[in-house]
């Protein structure tokens, strides 16, 4: 599907915001889903394959998806030069999202990083259900902290913590996560971009019997779960010790956290 | 109206494009018509149930792609109980893959995957990734030979053997499977090779080498698919590096019956679509009525013509 480049925006030093007129299928997207982007060639850099990009923002009386990505390699670094009224190739939605539970009372949403985009639909999206929402940004520095006013906006509550003051500290975050729990009781946990979140995630998903779910990344070929090659490993059951290989595409990108073995 | 009909023996296929085997699954169903395709290559099955090789399995090369997934596999079972079902409604002719380790377990295979809806089997017996350092059962010209010959007397489903390009004289293999009773070639699978990323001076898939797949290895697939086309009687398949209709006619032109495509589905799902498309579009601009008037149809330079330009 050909979409028209709206805008294509820097929001700090590393990560740009992109938003494209997207045909109705496009905007079927769900929290958690992604597309395949055909990113262009630039300069030395050459994409072959798609790139997987996860959805921040789909807007269906506006006609808008939106992504919000960190420039970094070779395809992040061709889609950098789309300029407003340039066309981008993409295919999707793809990929099984979020599952909330019904009801939803209170989602706390964890996330990290580039992990940060993932989130944020899936934060409006639970709003919207009538969830209260909790999220919690991780990042290095305070201006790497992105989608304040968006997920505000979404109904949100937000908390950012990060490095440079020691708030990110997974110590620290595990007692901040603690507390909220106790005051309101949390029957959702989202996460998406740290190994050390997710084993958060985990450990209190269980000790609480609350749902989490994790939202990974892996580098593909097709995104149509036909190539096999974006696999991780996963417990085949919750609390199994035999692990078996699933498609991130296909299977996923959203797993449940309990399944997902750390890296 | 084209007519871009061919045959594969004694299989009549709509048209010459098809999925390379590995490079297409259910998750294209719900993206292009597969009943405009000549026949639904599936992904090669092991009997058995396998996981496959460690990820990182795919590293991206220029114009190409570096796979190493080692055939996972959800077993036989899952193939007659599940797949053979699903692409039943379909009008393409199903070709069933399937690999094994030993010349006994191909022909066990071939005689169990013989169910009603699967007209014709692949024998994969070219991966590159599935024993160390590449190695196949059709990089030698006897074991090609034994296993063609015993999954023949296993079945009466037609058998196509898919080649491996990792060989210094590709024609004997293909003279080797003909005659084993092989009904048809591919010719090729991935070529074995590697890399390594500089900076974590690690292998760029997990499994060390892989097969190098893509537009960037036409040029050596073509040669092959030629020289087999040269080798033997039966139909040769060409598969390596489509992903235009003038890719796909240059297979034709030098004596493929079909084509397959690989690599290109993974860069875009319309590929085949898209391909025939065009390939229609070419025969109507050049008046070619049926598309088997340009099966073969290379015109190599004649005598006179290279005297004309050798430097006497």
């Amino acid at each position: 599907m050909l979409c028209d480049v709206i805008s294509n925006e820097w929001v700090n030093a590393e990560y740009k915001h992109l938003v494209l007129h997207a045909p109705p299928i496009a905007l079927t997207a769900r929290p958690g889903q992604f597309f395949h982007l055909a990113c262009p060639a630039s300069g030395e850099d050459q994409p072959y394959l798609r790139r997987p990009m996860s959805l921040y923002r789909v807007d269906p009386a506006g006609r808008r998806v939106e992504f919000l990505y960190k420039v970094q390699g070779v395809g992040t670094r061709g889609l950098a030069t789309l300029a407003p009224g340039s066309v981008l190739d993409i295919m999707g939605p793809v990929g099984r999202g979020f599952t909330l539970p019904a009801p939803c009372r209170h989602a706390l949403i964890v996330a990290r990083g580039v992990g940060l985009a993932t989130m944020a639909p899936l934060a409006e999206f639970a709003a919207a259900q009538g969830a209260a929402v909790t999220a919690i940004l991780s990042a290095r520095a305070p201006d790497l902290v992105m989608s304040v006013d968006y997920l505000q906006a979404s109904g949100a509550r937000v908390l950012a913590v990060h490095d440079t003051d020691g708030s990110s500290d997974i110590d620290r975050l595990e007692a901040l996560v603690r507390g909220l729990h106790e005051r309101q009781p949390v029957d959702f946990l989202a996460t998406c971009g740290s190994n050390r979140l997710l084993r958060l995630v985990q450990k209190l998903g269980a000790e609480w019997q609350v749902a989490g779910q994790v939202a990974l990344e892996q580098n593909m070929g097709c995104a149509l779960g036909m190539c096999f090659a974006c696999v991780k490993p996963f417990l085949k059951t919750p609390g199994s010790s035999q692990t078996s290989y699933r498609r991130v595409c296909w299977d996923g990108p959203v797993f449940n956290v309990q399944e997902t073995v750390s890296w | 109206m084209v007519d871009l009909s061919t045959t594969i023996g004694g299989l009549t296929l709509a048209n010459p494009i098809m999925p390379g085997s590995g490079t297409f699954g259910e998750g294209m169903a719900g993206i292009i018509d597969l009943n405009r395709l000549g026949a639904i290559v599936t992904k090669t099955i092991t009997r058995d149930i396998r996981e496959g090789n460690p990820p990182p399995r795919v590293a991206e090369l220029r114009a190409s792609t570096l796979f190493s997934i080692g055939i996972p596999s959800k077993g036989l079972e899952h193939y007659i109980n599940e797949l053979v079902p699903f692409y039943r409604p379909y009008r393409a002719p199903l070709v069933a893959s399937v690999s094994a380790n030993t010349v006994e377990e191909f022909a066990e295979l071939a005689a169990d995957i013989s169910v009603p809806g699967v007209a014709a089997i692949e024998a994969n017996v070219s991966c590159p990734n599935l024993k160390k350092d590449g190695q196949a059962f059709g990089m030698d010209v006897q074991a090609t030979l034994e296993v063609t010959r015993a999954m023949k007397a296993a079945t009466h489903v037609p058998i196509w053997v898919k080649l491996t390009p990792n060989v210094g004289d590709i024609a004997a293999v293909a003279r080797a499977a003909q005659a084993g009773g092989a009904d048809a070639l591919v010719v090729a699978n991935a070529m074995l090779a590697m890399a390594i990323d500089v900076e974590t001076f690690k292998p760029r898939v997990a499994n060390l080498m892989g097969g190098i797949t893509g537009n960037a290895t036409k040029p050596i697939s073509l040669r092959m698919a030629y020289q087999c086309v040269q080798a033997v009687s039966i139909p040769v398949i060409g598969c390596g590096g489509i992903s235009t209709a003038a890719d796909a006619l240059e297979y034709l032109l030098a004596g493929c019956r079909a084509v397959q495509v690989g690599t290109a589905n993974f860069v875009s799902p319309n590929a085949m679509p898209d391909i025939l498309r065009d390939l229609e579009a070419y025969c109507q601009r050049r008046g070619i009525e049926r598309i088997t008037e340009v099966i073969g149809a290379l015109k190599a330079y004649e005598t006179h013509e290279l005297e004309l330009n050798a430097a006497l």
